[in-house]
């Protein structure tokens, strides 16, 4: 046996994680966190700060506090570690706090109203006032769905074509084409509605939903172009050269290399369009107005959406339509959340 | 300088095919700037037909600058510009009338990084180049076959055509990337360093390739392996620069260019002197 090996041992060893925290040190942490909780909810039943809020912000305090006495103990580095990953959590627990407070709110108080009438049903025979198995907001979320969908097919060529124009042509008016987009993602909504208003409503005569899809689109516009921007900026060069390397032009390369490559993060890029949009209210106000039944033509005159209908049921304000009101907005939500969540199952199949 | 070393160019090649219909690629005088930055100055090779060519010399020299030059890629690069000519079997490929995709249709290229486009499994890689210039072609299998047991590849994915080129590995990807490169039938393979991200099974692997291709097709080679220049090309070409733009030292067959140089420089370059 040559000299540089130690010793050999046929028996297999048991696997270990040294790297991973030990028992006590978990222990540790785990009380530091409960205590300084517990602390915050002491501070905050007995002084002035009130709500979950009020209890973060404490927290927040409390828990670098506890830190800084048990860090006493510990040499200079180690205090430094332990501070900083104290701060982070705590903040982290800072900013997640008022988010989940809103989010268990929208769901205590929408869960009254959600029942399977909420979603099939309309309010062309029910008054705002009626018990809440009658009625419902199908011809909202119908209403949404579908100028949503009608923006979205306005603008996802139009997004996807200026994105390829800022990162593939890149022609002379890129400069131009990107400051557009810019100022247009800064524009109040209800300007857009107003712009639709004053040109596509006065024309028509009419409140459509069609219009209510251009308002729509207009908001969308930007967050798309600029999303499609950004993933396409992300297509490695050499997939280009290679194309053209091959004999291939400008425009099929685009097509046929470019864009496939990062088709899941144009899904994306739509997806937080709809996002952006799904939720607006001031735009529909002065272009698709509300209804209280279902509207399937998109130029047959005023349609239901959900921000509308909670807008229009909230301004009420008796008890019953202000139960119908969470309830959209909880459909809402969950609208926004069921997009995000695809939104990131697709993106996450990217190959990359 | 010791010589004129294009006088060895022309006489080494007018040996193999007179100067009238000649058959290849030709650089003349080439020149090349990016803005105002001169980085390459007055070269000029031949390319024939059924020849590896190794291009060798130190980083910064400017030999991809020049074989990008020889199949129209140079022109991306948005300060790009260039002087001299480049003939193909006689014909200008910079001339005005002359489309750069059907250039680069006949002149094709493999890149430094293996680049299979990752949107496409390895069947369609192969026949990317097929869809990408809107060629007809009758048989896409055949195709498929010939090119991937050409690029030295076919027996290791015929079972998984189906699979996405980034599951193979460097080696493979690149070979991929050849095949790719095959499958329009160019009449010039131009290879930037191929093989520097690749190990020696892989690298092997793709020299017997270029081997083989070069009973067909014109080769052009740029490589930082002097062994690998050696054992792949039948002429070699040694760039250098002296802080200014890069030019040809020397240009001859390889067994004369690396055992008897003309020219001092490339003496000390081939046996690792500097560089």
């Amino acid at each position: 046996m040559s000299a540089v090996v130690i010793e050999t041992n046929t028996a297999v060893p048991v696997p270990t994680t040294p790297w991973k925290q030990t028992r006590r040190k978990q222990i540790v942490s785990a009380s530091t966190v409960a205590l300084s909780a517990l602390i915050a909810v002491v501070i905050v039943l007995i002084t002035g700060f009130a709500g979950v809020d009020g209890w973060a912000f404490t927290f927040l305090i409390v828990s670098l506090l506890v830190t800084a006495v048990r860090a006493l103990k510990a040499d200079a580095k180690v205090r430094k570690e332990m501070f900083v990953t104290v701060a982070i959590f705590a903040t982290a627990a800072l900013a997640f706090t008022p988010w989940m407070s809103i989010f268990a709110s929208v769901v205590m108080k929408g869960a009254r109203g959600f029942r399977p009438n909420f979603f099939v049903g309309d309010m062309r025979t029910t008054i705002p006032d009626d018990e809440l198995n009658l009625g419902g907001a199908g011809h909202a979320i119908v209403g949404s769905l579908m100028m949503v969908l009608n923006a979205t097919i306005i603008t996802l060529p139009l997004g996807i074509l200026s994105g390829v124009y800022l990162t593939e042509v890149r022609g002379r008016l890129t400069f131009l084409v990107r400051f557009v987009v810019q100022s247009m993602s800064g524009v109040p909504s209800i300007v857009a509605g107003l712009f639709i208003y004053t040109t596509f409503v006065n024309y028509t005569n009419s409140f459509s939903g069609l219009a209510g899809s251009f308002a729509l689109a207009i908001l969308m516009l930007p967050t798309v172009a600029r999303t499609a921007e950004e993933v396409l900026k992300l297509v490695p060069d050499d997939l280009r050269s290679a194309s053209y390397a091959l004999g291939a032009r400008q425009w099929r390369t685009s097509l046929m290399v470019v864009l496939p490559t990062v088709r899941s993060g144009l899904t994306t890029a739509a997806i937080l369009g709809v996002a952006r949009v799904i939720g607006e209210t001031a735009p529909l106000l002065l272009t698709s107005l509300s209804s209280n039944s279902f509207v399937f033509n998109p130029l047959g005159g005023p349609v239901g959406s959900l921000p509308t209908y909670v807008f229009g049921l909230l301004q009420i304000g008796t008890e019953n339509s202000t139960n119908r009101a969470w309830t959209g907005a909880l459909v809402l939500m969950l609208l926004v959340l069921a997009l995000f969540t695809t939104a990131r199952f697709i993106g996450g199949k990217d190959r990359r | 300088m010791v010589e004129n070393p294009q006088i060895n160019v022309v006489t080494m090649v007018e040996a193999q095919s007179p100067q009238s219909n000649f058959r290849g690629l030709e650089a003349k005088n080439i020149h090349a700037w990016f803005g105002k930055h001169h980085v390459l100055s007055d070269v000029s090779l031949r390319f024939p037909e059924r020849t590896v060519t190794g291009l060798i010399g130190p980083s910064g020299c400017g030999k991809s600058t020049f074989i990008r030059l020889l199949n129209r890629m140079h022109e991306f690069i948005p300060s790009a510009a260039m002087a001299g000519q480049v003939l193909k079997d006689g014909e200008d490929i910079y001339a005005p009338e002359i489309d750069a995709a059907t250039v680069r249709l006949k002149i094709g290229m493999v890149f430094q990084k293996p680049n299979p486009f990752p949107a496409m499994n390895i069947r369609e890689n192969v026949l990317s180049g097929i869809k990408l210039a809107h060629l007809k072609v009758a048989d896409h299998d055949s195709i498929v076959e010939n090119c991937l047991t050409r690029a030295g590849l076919w027996k290791e994915v015929k079972d998984r055509l189906n699979a996405t080129g980034g599951s193979l590995s460097g080696g493979q990807q690149q070979r991929l990337c050849i095949a790719r490169s095959l499958a329009v039938e160019p009449n010039v393979l131009l290879m930037d360093e191929p093989c520097s991200a690749l190990d020696p099974g892989s690298t092997l692997r793709i020299e017997e390739t270029i081997k083989e291709l070069a009973e067909k097709i014109a080769v052009v080679i740029v490589t930082h392996n002097m062994q690998q220049a050696a054992r792949v090309s039948d002429f070699c070409a040694f760039f250098l620069t002296d802080g200014g733009p890069g030019y040809l030292v020397e240009a001859a067959p390889t067994k004369i260019l690396f055992t008897n140089p003309s020219d001092v420089r490339t003496a000390d370059y081939v046996q690792g002197k500097f560089g």
